[in-house]
């Protein structure tokens, strides 16, 4: 693959990796005694590794210039086996994480395997690690075949992607040596916190050179979405990380706010990570790999437009509806509650247009698990759009809040929705990569379906029954006028649910597995056979001179 | 640009823009999302007008009802306590002993401290009482500092060597650490504590008792007592039954005597009001009453 760079670019390549590696030997020098110290070793380790790689092949030649009327797609390649390693890693956690709370003598008596240092490897590795990086390498794909233009240069690509990985590897090391800033989904510290800043601009900035340099008039859906992932979550990041480090030799910060304002920082970060990283960058995938694998025009270009601008703008307010009931001022509350409660319709007018364009397509969804998985998640995004703005109103979020109903919420989005269209997207998206007709065997997709819609459904419904449980035995009063329950008794009442749901994501992470290894058998097959030019439906369709592909540089 | 086709299927008309083979379809908004955008919408607007919603500098729209989260729980708790007091307030009044005598007042104590303990003494006694290494077990009805309701509601209220002033102190000194006793002395007294509640000893323990006889007068009877039986003024345990704090084996016991202990029970004054205290205390007494 380096082999692929102009000698300009490796030179580039060379120069990057060594800053990285400067910049480990620096943290390694200064934070020496403490976990700064040993990120300055892996970010170091990091540097040189690449700067090894760039170099054995430096003296390769020259790339032919025929490449530059092809797109760039290596990155994506490289993105989708790491995105599927993030998988089996993070799910491992997470089957981990829920058989602590049913058997706790499982963290092996070890500081690192403790339950509030896994559960956030846990949660990083399948947001981060999973999703990101199928953010990623779908984007670069959506990208230039809906603007028929190549990726303006093969370095940034590449920046992106890896530097994306060495900040998760950063996050997931830390947490095990107990690193953390304590707010959820933006556990890393400051020194992680700004080097995804570095990476996240990059990657906004070659959206946009590939933006510009397009072969198309129109800009279609799919990149709206993904560019309301790119930019939102730059914002959200930056202002919620913002802290001061306690001396530069030190892993640990101090955020800017506090109080109840830290707290609301938090979850309008927190709830719009959620918007748009789980949900805007995900329906950039949905529209594109969706009407691709059905073979059917998008329902209604219209009801894309209001849904796009509706979940925008009203995500944005209902950050607060995660405070209901705290200490926060109540009319906030009533304004999270409130734009919840709207963002209903447009969260639903893009489940139904997704499920509309399959409208003389559901022969195919019956007979392709693949395209059977991005139905599925569709059906589940309403699904979870519709309890989360049911939880959103107050009446029902004091019951709801600080249960497992929550959780149960979170898995029929993040399993239902997330995975599942990532999954179908991924499986549409590896055979037309390696160039191969079809997946190695679409058996196993068909294994894997069931296995993550079954392992969902034991999810969401013991989380739902211990839930709710939970919630009406915390307010169950006796004769007396007092409480009828102590907390332990609930703690005792949910271990059924808990041993229920460690099976349903035992039966997931089984899939990711499946698909893990159907991918790679793919890869084998496609080495094997060497590079057909068949690219499938994937390649620009080329009516006319006049709409070749862009060139890249 | 690119024409507009119908697409063959559903009829419709496409906007005429291609994406590498995808198009999109004309249809106009469907009514129902328009409608239900309009009600939510309205619902919105109508729970602003009633309830606090938009900021105006420093202060808000307060909303036509008047609805204040603040207000509206100090209210609920205030409701809560005076429904409860049609009891609470004999117990805080009556004596222990009334109480005791009133099984409509023990009714409220049993259902009411349950909980109470589970949520505050559990983690270290047991939801039952029973306790576990370390800590006493509060059902057997072998007391450290008492088993009368006042004695219990006492250690309730100071703890035991917690960081409240008039905490209660218990102090079993290191003899073997801290060299007042020689280690054959020790190991004697061990035997000598072991054979006070009647366990098996192994020969050479059997040989050492009467010379442990002797340092356990000498050295721990101002304290537990001549026969072991313990005293209620010291915290010092009665070593002559079955129950163990820290274990009856001849490790355990070596230790105690080696290393000393200092059990540390936290003082709840401030923490629970009186009147739970008062009750907890009923309540501890239940846990060995029931047994027997
Ligand atoms: C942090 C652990 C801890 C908690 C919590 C705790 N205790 Fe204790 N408690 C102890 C220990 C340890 C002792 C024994 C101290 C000693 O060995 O000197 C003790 C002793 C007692 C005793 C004296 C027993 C006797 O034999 O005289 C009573 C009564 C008691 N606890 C009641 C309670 C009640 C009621 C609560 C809840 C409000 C409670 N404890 C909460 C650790 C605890
Ligand atoms: C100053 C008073 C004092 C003297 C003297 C004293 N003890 Fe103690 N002993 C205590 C107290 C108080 C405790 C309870 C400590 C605690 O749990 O906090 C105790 C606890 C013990 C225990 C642990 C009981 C259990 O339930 O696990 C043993 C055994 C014991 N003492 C033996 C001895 C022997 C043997 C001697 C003499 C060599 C001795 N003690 C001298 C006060 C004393
Ligand atoms: C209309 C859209 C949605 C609304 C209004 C909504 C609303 C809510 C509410 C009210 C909570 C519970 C807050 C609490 O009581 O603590 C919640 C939690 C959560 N939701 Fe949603 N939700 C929506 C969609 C989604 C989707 C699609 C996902 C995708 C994965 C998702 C992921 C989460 C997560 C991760 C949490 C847990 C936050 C925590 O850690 O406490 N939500 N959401």
């Amino acid at each position: 693959m380096i082999a692929t760079l102009t000698v300009a670019e490796r030179q580039s390549a060379i120069a990057l990796s060594m800053l990285v590696a400067f910049f480990g030997l620096i943290m390694m020098i200064a934070g020496s005694g403490d976990v700064l110290g040993v990120h300055g070793v892996i970010v170091l380790l990091f540097g040189l590794g690449f700067l090894g790689l760039v170099m054995s092949k430096y003296f390769e030649p020259e790339p032919p210039q025929e490449r530059l009327t092809r797109y760039y797609d290596d990155p994506t390649k490289v993105g989708i086996v790491l995105s599927l390693g993030w998988a089996v890693v993070g799910m491992f956690f997470g089957v981990w994480v829920a058989a602590l709370l049913a058997w706790p003598d499982l963290t092996l008596d070890a500081g690192w395997a403790s339950f509030g240092r896994i559960r956030p490897v846990h949660t990083s590795g399948v947001i981060f690690g999973f999703g990101g990086n199928a953010l990623i390498a779908t984007s670069f794909h959506v990208l230039q075949r809906t603007t028929r233009a190549r990726l303006p240069d093969q370095v940034t690509p590449w920046f992106v992607l890896i530097g994306y990985n060495l900040f998760c590897v950063i996050a997931a090391s830390g947490y095990l040596m107990g690193v953390t800033q304590s707010k959820e989904y933006a556990e890393p510290e400051w020194y992680a916190d700004l080097w995804l800043v570095v990476v996240w601009v990059t990657y906004f900035l070659l959206y946009l050179r590939t933006l510009q340099r397009r072969k198309e008039p129109h800009i279609y859906v799919a990149n709206w979405y993904y560019m309301a992932f790119i930019l939102v979550v730059a914002v959200l990041h930056i202002v919620n990380n913002l802290a001061v480090p306690i001396s530069f030799g030190s892993a640990k910060s101090y955020s800017l706010f506090s109080g109840v304002q830290d707290a609301m920082t938090q979850w309008w970060y927190g709830h719009n990570a959620v918007a748009f990283f789980l949900t805007a960058g995900f329906l950039g995938m949905l529209y594109y790999y969706l009407p691709k694998r059905a073979g059917r025009p998008i329902f209604s270009y219209r009801l894309s437009i209001i849904s796009f601008w509706g979940i925008t703008f009203m995500y944005m307010w209902a950050g607060s509806h995660h405070l209901h009931y705290t200490a926060l001022p109540q009319w906030v509350q009533t304004l999270g509650m409130t734009f919840s409660v709207v963002l209903l319709v447009p969260s639903w007018a893009s489940a139904g247009n997704a499920l509309a364009t399959l409208n003389g397509a559901w022969d195919k969804v019956r007979d392709d698990a693949t395209l059977r998985f991005m139905m599925v998640a569709a059906v589940f995004y309403g699904l979870s759009t519709f309890e989360g703005s049911f939880m959103a109103i107050r009446a029902v979020n004091s019951l709801s809040h600080y249960t497992d109903w929550t959780v149960g919420h979170v898995h029929a989005g993040a399993l239902g929705w997330v995975a599942m269209i990532t999954f179908g997207s991924l499986y549409a998206l590896v055979p037309w990569m390696w160039k191969v007709e079809r997946i190695y065997s679409p058996k196993l997709v068909e294994v894997h379906f069931w296995l993550a819609l079954s392992g969902t459904i034991i999810y969401v419904f013991a989380m739902w029954n211990s839930g709710i449980i939970q919630g009406l035995m915390w307010r169950t009063y006796n004769d007396s006028g007092t409480l009828a329950f102590s907390f332990i008794e609930s703690v005792v009442a949910m271990r059924p649910y808990y041993i229920a749901r460690t099976v349903g994501g035992s039966l997931f992470l089984l899939g990711a597995i499946v698909a893990a290894y159907n991918v790679w058998m793919t890869i084998r097959m496609a080495r094997l056979r060497g590079v057909t030019e068949t690219g499938g439906t994937d390649e620009p369709v080329l009516p006319g001179a006049g709409a070749a592909l862009q060139p890249g540089e | 640009m690119a024409e507009a086709t119908r697409d063959p299927v559903t009829g419709r008309e496409t906007t005429g823009h291609e994406w590498n083979g995808i198009e999109e379809l004309d249809t106009p908004i469907p009514r129902v999302v328009l409608f239900f955008l309009a009600a939510t919408t309205l619902f919105a607007i109508g729970y602003w007008l009633l309830m606090p919603a938009w900021p105006l500098g420093w202060t808000y729209t307060k909303g036509l009802l008047g609805n204040d989260q603040r207000e509206i729980v100090t209210r609920q708790v205030q409701d809560a306590a005076a429904e409860r007091a049609s009891w609470t307030s004999r117990i805080a009044k009556a004596s222990f002993a009334e109480i005791a005598a009133d099984p409509a007042l023990m009714r409220h104590v049993r259902d009411t401290g349950r909980t109470l303990f589970a949520d505050n003494c559990a983690v270290c006694h047991g939801t039952e009482g029973k306790g576990g290494p370390g800590f006493p077990n509060l059902a057997a009805g072998s007391w450290l500092w008492g088993g009368t309701p006042e004695a219990i509601a006492e250690t309730i209220r100071v703890g035991i060597n917690s960081t409240a002033k008039d905490t209660r102190t218990a102090q079993m000194m290191a003899f073997g650490r801290d060299g007042v006793l020689q280690r054959e002395q020790v190991l004697a007294v061990v035997s000598y504590v072991r054979s006070l509640s009647g366990q098996k000893l192994t020969e050479t323990e059997q040989a050492r008792v009467p010379a442990g006889k002797e340092v356990f007068a000498a050295n721990c009877a101002a304290c537990h007592g001549p026969e072991g039986k313990g005293m209620h003024d010291l915290g010092a345990p009665d070593l002559t039954d079955a129950h163990w704090i820290y274990g009856g084996d001849e490790q355990s016991v070596l230790n105690s005597v080696h290393g000393g202990r200092q059990g540390h029970m936290p003082s709840w004054e401030g923490r629970l009001s009186p009147t739970d205290i008062k009750l907890l205390a009923l309540y501890v007494g239940t846990l060995s009453g029931d047994r027997k």
